[in-house]
Protein backbone atom coordinates (compact mmCIF):
# COMPACT_ATOMS: atom_id res chain seq x y z
CA UNK A 1 0.00 0.00 0.00
CA UNK A 2 1.22 3.47 -0.88
CA UNK A 3 2.60 5.74 1.85
CA UNK A 4 1.10 9.21 1.83
CA UNK A 5 2.25 12.43 3.41
CA UNK A 6 0.11 15.53 3.95
CA UNK A 7 1.00 16.95 0.52
CA UNK A 8 -0.06 13.72 -1.21
CA UNK A 9 -3.35 13.84 0.64
CA UNK A 10 -3.93 17.44 -0.39
CA UNK A 11 -3.16 16.46 -4.00
CA UNK A 12 -5.63 13.57 -3.90
CA UNK A 13 -8.32 15.85 -2.48
CA UNK A 14 -7.65 18.45 -5.19
CA UNK A 15 -7.67 15.91 -8.05
CA UNK A 16 -10.82 14.24 -6.73
CA UNK A 17 -12.54 17.60 -7.06
CA UNK A 18 -10.98 18.75 -10.34
CA UNK A 19 -8.84 16.29 -12.23
CA UNK A 20 -8.15 18.70 -15.10
CA UNK A 21 -5.78 20.93 -13.12
CA UNK A 22 -2.23 21.01 -14.42
CA UNK A 23 0.76 19.98 -12.32
CA UNK A 24 1.93 23.60 -12.48
CA UNK A 25 -1.32 25.02 -11.10
CA UNK A 26 -1.60 22.37 -8.38
CA UNK A 27 2.05 22.85 -7.46
CA UNK A 28 1.60 26.60 -7.01
CA UNK A 29 -1.32 25.97 -4.69
CA UNK A 30 0.61 23.46 -2.59
CA UNK A 31 4.00 25.17 -2.69
CA UNK A 32 5.66 22.62 -5.00
CA UNK A 33 7.62 23.14 -8.19
CA UNK A 34 5.91 21.92 -11.36
CA UNK A 35 8.28 18.91 -11.77
CA UNK A 36 7.97 17.92 -8.09
CA UNK A 37 4.19 18.09 -8.30
CA UNK A 38 4.16 16.14 -11.57
CA UNK A 39 6.29 13.40 -9.98
CA UNK A 40 3.91 13.11 -7.06
CA UNK A 41 0.87 12.89 -9.35
CA UNK A 42 2.62 10.26 -11.44
CA UNK A 43 3.41 8.23 -8.32
CA UNK A 44 -0.23 8.40 -7.15
CA UNK A 45 -1.50 7.37 -10.59
CA UNK A 46 0.94 4.47 -10.77
CA UNK A 47 -0.17 3.27 -7.35
CA UNK A 48 -3.72 3.08 -8.71
CA UNK A 49 -5.10 5.73 -6.38
CA UNK A 50 -7.57 6.82 -9.07
CA UNK A 51 -9.81 4.37 -10.84
CA UNK A 52 -10.73 6.87 -13.51
CA UNK A 53 -12.31 10.22 -14.22
CA UNK A 54 -15.96 11.07 -14.13
CA UNK A 55 -17.76 13.99 -15.73
CA UNK A 56 -19.98 15.64 -13.17
CA UNK A 57 -22.91 16.76 -15.29
CA UNK A 58 -26.09 18.57 -14.35
CA UNK A 59 -28.46 15.72 -15.20
CA UNK A 60 -31.60 17.82 -14.96
CA UNK A 61 -30.25 20.46 -17.33
CA UNK A 62 -29.55 17.68 -19.81
CA UNK A 63 -33.11 16.41 -19.57
CA UNK A 64 -32.67 13.49 -17.19
CA UNK A 65 -35.07 14.31 -14.39
CA UNK A 66 -35.23 10.93 -12.69
CA UNK A 67 -32.60 8.67 -11.13
CA UNK A 68 -33.73 5.38 -9.65
CA UNK A 69 -31.77 2.81 -7.71
CA UNK A 70 -32.93 -0.72 -8.36
CA UNK A 71 -32.15 -3.65 -6.14
CA UNK A 72 -32.23 -6.80 -8.24
CA UNK A 73 -32.56 -10.30 -6.89
CA UNK A 74 -31.89 -13.03 -9.42
CA UNK A 75 -34.65 -15.61 -9.66
CA UNK A 76 -32.95 -18.73 -10.82
CA UNK A 77 -29.39 -18.79 -9.65
CA UNK A 78 -27.43 -21.61 -11.16
CA UNK A 79 -29.61 -21.73 -14.24
CA UNK A 80 -28.70 -18.27 -15.43
CA UNK A 81 -25.08 -17.42 -15.71
CA UNK A 82 -24.09 -14.34 -13.76
CA UNK A 83 -21.89 -13.27 -16.65
CA UNK A 84 -24.86 -13.26 -19.03
CA UNK A 85 -26.86 -11.10 -16.69
CA UNK A 86 -23.93 -8.77 -16.04
CA UNK A 87 -23.12 -8.36 -19.71
CA UNK A 88 -26.74 -7.68 -20.65
CA UNK A 89 -27.39 -5.22 -17.85
CA UNK A 90 -24.15 -3.32 -18.42
CA UNK A 91 -25.08 -2.82 -22.08
CA UNK A 92 -28.25 -0.86 -21.27
CA UNK A 93 -27.44 2.83 -21.86
CA UNK A 94 -29.78 4.07 -19.13
CA UNK A 95 -28.04 1.87 -16.54
CA UNK A 96 -25.26 4.06 -15.17
CA UNK A 97 -23.74 1.77 -12.60
CA UNK A 98 -23.90 -1.93 -11.83
CA UNK A 99 -22.67 -3.21 -8.50
CA UNK A 100 -22.59 -6.80 -7.37
CA UNK A 101 -23.59 -6.82 -3.71
CA UNK A 102 -24.14 -9.28 -0.92
CA UNK A 103 -27.26 -8.98 1.20
CA UNK A 104 -30.96 -8.65 0.39
CA UNK A 105 -30.14 -8.13 -3.29
CA UNK A 106 -27.64 -9.51 -5.74
CA UNK A 107 -27.15 -6.37 -7.82
CA UNK A 108 -27.63 -2.71 -7.35
CA UNK A 109 -28.30 -0.62 -10.45
CA UNK A 110 -28.37 3.10 -10.93
CA UNK A 111 -30.82 3.95 -13.70
CA UNK A 112 -31.35 7.36 -15.25
CA UNK A 113 -34.45 8.40 -17.22
CA UNK A 114 -36.08 11.53 -18.61
CA UNK A 115 -39.15 11.21 -16.39
CA UNK A 116 -41.21 8.57 -14.63
CA UNK A 117 -42.89 7.31 -17.79
CA UNK A 118 -39.52 7.03 -19.51
CA UNK A 119 -38.31 5.10 -16.47
CA UNK A 120 -41.29 2.77 -16.79
CA UNK A 121 -40.32 2.11 -20.42
CA UNK A 122 -36.73 1.28 -19.43
CA UNK A 123 -37.93 -0.93 -16.61
CA UNK A 124 -40.45 -2.89 -18.66
CA UNK A 125 -38.60 -3.19 -21.93
CA UNK A 126 -35.02 -3.40 -20.83
CA UNK A 127 -34.69 -4.49 -17.24
CA UNK A 128 -37.58 -6.87 -16.63
CA UNK A 129 -36.64 -8.72 -19.80
CA UNK A 130 -33.08 -9.45 -18.60
CA UNK A 131 -32.20 -13.11 -18.13
CA UNK A 132 -32.89 -14.32 -14.60
CA UNK A 133 -34.40 -11.21 -13.02
CA UNK A 134 -36.50 -12.01 -9.97
CA UNK A 135 -37.43 -9.47 -7.32
CA UNK A 136 -36.93 -5.78 -7.95
CA UNK A 137 -36.97 -2.96 -5.46
CA UNK A 138 -37.00 0.62 -6.70
CA UNK A 139 -36.05 3.78 -4.83
CA UNK A 140 -36.24 7.18 -6.50
CA UNK A 141 -33.25 9.39 -5.74
CA UNK A 142 -34.18 12.69 -4.11
CA UNK A 143 -30.77 14.05 -3.16
CA UNK A 144 -27.19 12.98 -3.32
CA UNK A 145 -23.97 14.25 -1.85
CA UNK A 146 -20.48 12.88 -2.26
CA UNK A 147 -18.02 13.50 0.51
CA UNK A 148 -14.22 13.63 0.36
CA UNK A 149 -13.81 10.54 2.55
CA UNK A 150 -11.04 9.74 5.04
CA UNK A 151 -8.21 11.41 3.17
CA UNK B 1 -29.28 25.99 -24.54
CA UNK B 2 -27.37 22.96 -25.71
CA UNK B 3 -27.24 22.02 -29.36
CA UNK B 4 -26.25 18.79 -31.08
CA UNK B 5 -22.57 19.74 -31.10
CA UNK B 6 -22.58 20.26 -27.32
CA UNK B 7 -24.24 16.90 -26.82
CA UNK B 8 -21.78 15.22 -29.15
CA UNK B 9 -18.90 16.77 -27.20
CA UNK B 10 -20.31 15.60 -23.86
CA UNK B 11 -20.98 12.13 -25.24
CA UNK B 12 -17.42 11.74 -26.49
CA UNK B 13 -15.89 13.41 -23.44
CA UNK B 14 -17.71 11.21 -20.95
CA UNK B 15 -16.76 8.08 -22.94
CA UNK B 16 -13.02 8.85 -22.61
CA UNK B 17 -12.39 11.66 -20.12
CA UNK B 18 -8.65 10.92 -20.20
CA UNK B 19 -8.28 11.59 -23.93
CA UNK B 20 -6.11 14.59 -24.93
CA UNK B 21 -8.06 17.64 -26.13
CA UNK B 22 -6.77 17.35 -29.70
CA UNK B 23 -8.02 13.78 -29.99
CA UNK B 24 -11.36 14.66 -28.45
CA UNK B 25 -11.80 17.57 -30.87
CA UNK B 26 -11.09 15.31 -33.80
CA UNK B 27 -13.60 12.68 -32.67
CA UNK B 28 -16.24 15.37 -32.21
CA UNK B 29 -15.51 16.80 -35.65
CA UNK B 30 -14.72 20.28 -34.31
CA UNK B 31 -11.56 22.38 -34.04
CA UNK B 32 -9.61 22.52 -30.78
CA UNK B 33 -10.70 26.16 -30.38
CA UNK B 34 -14.38 25.30 -30.76
CA UNK B 35 -14.01 22.43 -28.31
CA UNK B 36 -12.35 24.65 -25.70
CA UNK B 37 -14.96 27.40 -26.17
CA UNK B 38 -17.90 24.99 -25.93
CA UNK B 39 -16.50 23.28 -22.82
CA UNK B 40 -15.86 26.66 -21.20
CA UNK B 41 -19.41 27.71 -21.87
CA UNK B 42 -20.82 24.47 -20.46
CA UNK B 43 -18.68 24.94 -17.36
CA UNK B 44 -19.86 28.52 -16.96
CA UNK B 45 -23.53 27.63 -17.31
CA UNK B 46 -23.10 24.76 -14.84
CA UNK B 47 -24.01 21.92 -17.20
CA UNK B 48 -20.49 20.56 -16.75
CA UNK B 49 -19.82 20.94 -13.04
CA UNK B 50 -16.37 19.43 -13.23
CA UNK B 51 -14.24 16.43 -14.02
CA UNK B 52 -13.71 14.43 -10.86
CA UNK B 53 -10.96 11.98 -10.09
CA UNK B 54 -12.58 8.85 -8.68
CA UNK B 55 -10.55 7.55 -5.76
CA UNK B 56 -9.89 3.82 -5.76
CA UNK B 57 -10.14 3.32 -2.01
CA UNK B 58 -8.62 -0.18 -1.90
CA UNK B 59 -5.33 1.35 -3.14
CA UNK B 60 -5.37 3.51 -0.01
CA UNK B 61 -6.00 0.54 2.25
CA UNK B 62 -9.80 0.77 2.45
CA UNK B 63 -10.83 -2.67 1.28
CA UNK B 64 -14.36 -2.82 2.68
CA UNK B 65 -17.30 -0.90 1.23
CA UNK B 66 -20.78 -1.28 2.63
CA UNK B 67 -24.04 0.24 1.48
CA UNK B 68 -26.29 0.95 4.42
CA UNK B 69 -29.97 1.31 3.58
CA UNK B 70 -31.60 3.30 6.30
CA UNK B 71 -35.17 3.86 7.42
CA UNK B 72 -35.69 7.04 9.40
CA UNK B 73 -38.27 8.00 11.98
CA UNK B 74 -40.36 10.32 9.82
CA UNK B 75 -42.55 11.41 12.72
CA UNK B 76 -39.65 13.69 13.63
CA UNK B 77 -39.91 16.87 11.55
CA UNK B 78 -36.17 17.41 11.03
CA UNK B 79 -35.26 13.73 10.75
CA UNK B 80 -33.64 13.88 7.27
CA UNK B 81 -31.69 17.08 7.90
CA UNK B 82 -30.40 16.06 11.31
CA UNK B 83 -29.48 12.58 10.13
CA UNK B 84 -27.59 13.92 7.09
CA UNK B 85 -25.83 16.60 9.12
CA UNK B 86 -24.54 14.01 11.61
CA UNK B 87 -23.59 11.54 8.84
CA UNK B 88 -21.47 14.23 7.15
CA UNK B 89 -19.27 14.34 10.24
CA UNK B 90 -18.24 10.67 9.87
CA UNK B 91 -15.06 10.59 7.73
CA UNK B 92 -15.71 7.03 6.50
CA UNK B 93 -19.04 8.04 4.95
CA UNK B 94 -18.34 8.83 1.29
CA UNK B 95 -21.89 9.18 -0.05
CA UNK B 96 -25.24 10.25 1.36
CA UNK B 97 -28.37 9.76 -0.71
CA UNK B 98 -32.03 10.25 0.14
CA UNK B 99 -34.90 8.45 -1.56
CA UNK B 100 -38.56 8.16 -2.16
CA UNK B 101 -39.39 4.49 -1.71
CA UNK B 102 -38.99 1.72 0.81
CA UNK B 103 -35.68 3.12 1.93
CA UNK B 104 -35.26 6.70 3.17
CA UNK B 105 -31.52 7.14 2.94
CA UNK B 106 -28.40 5.32 1.96
CA UNK B 107 -24.85 5.75 3.18
CA UNK B 108 -21.74 4.42 1.50
CA UNK B 109 -19.28 3.58 4.22
CA UNK B 110 -15.70 2.47 3.66
CA UNK B 111 -13.36 0.82 6.13
CA UNK B 112 -9.87 -0.66 6.21
CA UNK B 113 -11.09 -4.13 7.15
CA UNK B 114 -14.02 -5.84 8.86
CA UNK B 115 -12.74 -5.03 12.35
CA UNK B 116 -12.47 -1.35 11.44
CA UNK B 117 -15.92 -1.48 9.81
CA UNK B 118 -17.38 -2.97 12.98
CA UNK B 119 -15.82 -0.14 14.96
CA UNK B 120 -17.18 2.58 12.63
CA UNK B 121 -20.59 0.91 12.50
CA UNK B 122 -20.98 0.61 16.25
CA UNK B 123 -19.32 3.82 17.25
CA UNK B 124 -20.43 6.25 14.57
CA UNK B 125 -23.27 4.87 12.47
CA UNK B 126 -25.60 3.34 15.05
CA UNK B 127 -25.38 6.56 17.04
CA UNK B 128 -26.70 8.71 14.14
CA UNK B 129 -30.03 10.34 14.99
CA UNK B 130 -33.55 9.15 14.00
CA UNK B 131 -32.63 5.74 12.58
CA UNK B 132 -35.36 3.11 12.92
CA UNK B 133 -33.91 0.38 10.73
CA UNK B 134 -30.68 -0.44 8.87
CA UNK B 135 -29.93 -3.06 6.26
CA UNK B 136 -26.46 -3.65 4.92
CA UNK B 137 -25.33 -4.59 1.43
CA UNK B 138 -21.69 -5.50 1.10
CA UNK B 139 -20.00 -4.54 -2.17
CA UNK B 140 -18.49 -7.48 -3.98
CA UNK B 141 -17.63 -5.93 -7.35
CA UNK B 142 -18.26 -2.91 -9.49
CA UNK B 143 -19.12 -3.91 -13.03
CA UNK B 144 -20.02 -0.57 -14.52
CA UNK B 145 -19.03 2.67 -12.88
CA UNK B 146 -18.77 5.41 -15.45
CA UNK B 147 -22.17 6.98 -14.69
CA UNK B 148 -22.47 8.01 -18.32
CA UNK B 149 -25.68 9.67 -19.40
CA UNK B 150 -27.37 8.28 -22.56
CA UNK B 151 -27.00 11.61 -24.39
Amino acid sequence: MIDLDETDRALIRALALDATQSAGALGRELGLSQPACWRRIKRLREAGVFRGLRLDLDREALGFGVTVFLGVKLATKGRVSLQDFERAVSAIPEVQTVEHVLGMYDYRLRVVARDISDFERVLRRRIMTLPGVGNLDANVLLSEERLPGPI
Amino acid sequence: MLDDTDRRILRQYQATPEAPAAELAERCGVTATTLARRLDRMRNTGVLRGVRGMIHWPALGYTVEVSLRITLDKSRPQAFEEFAEAARQVPEVIEIQTFLGQVDARLSVIARDMAHYQQVYRGQILTLPHITDIDALMHVARLKTDESLPL
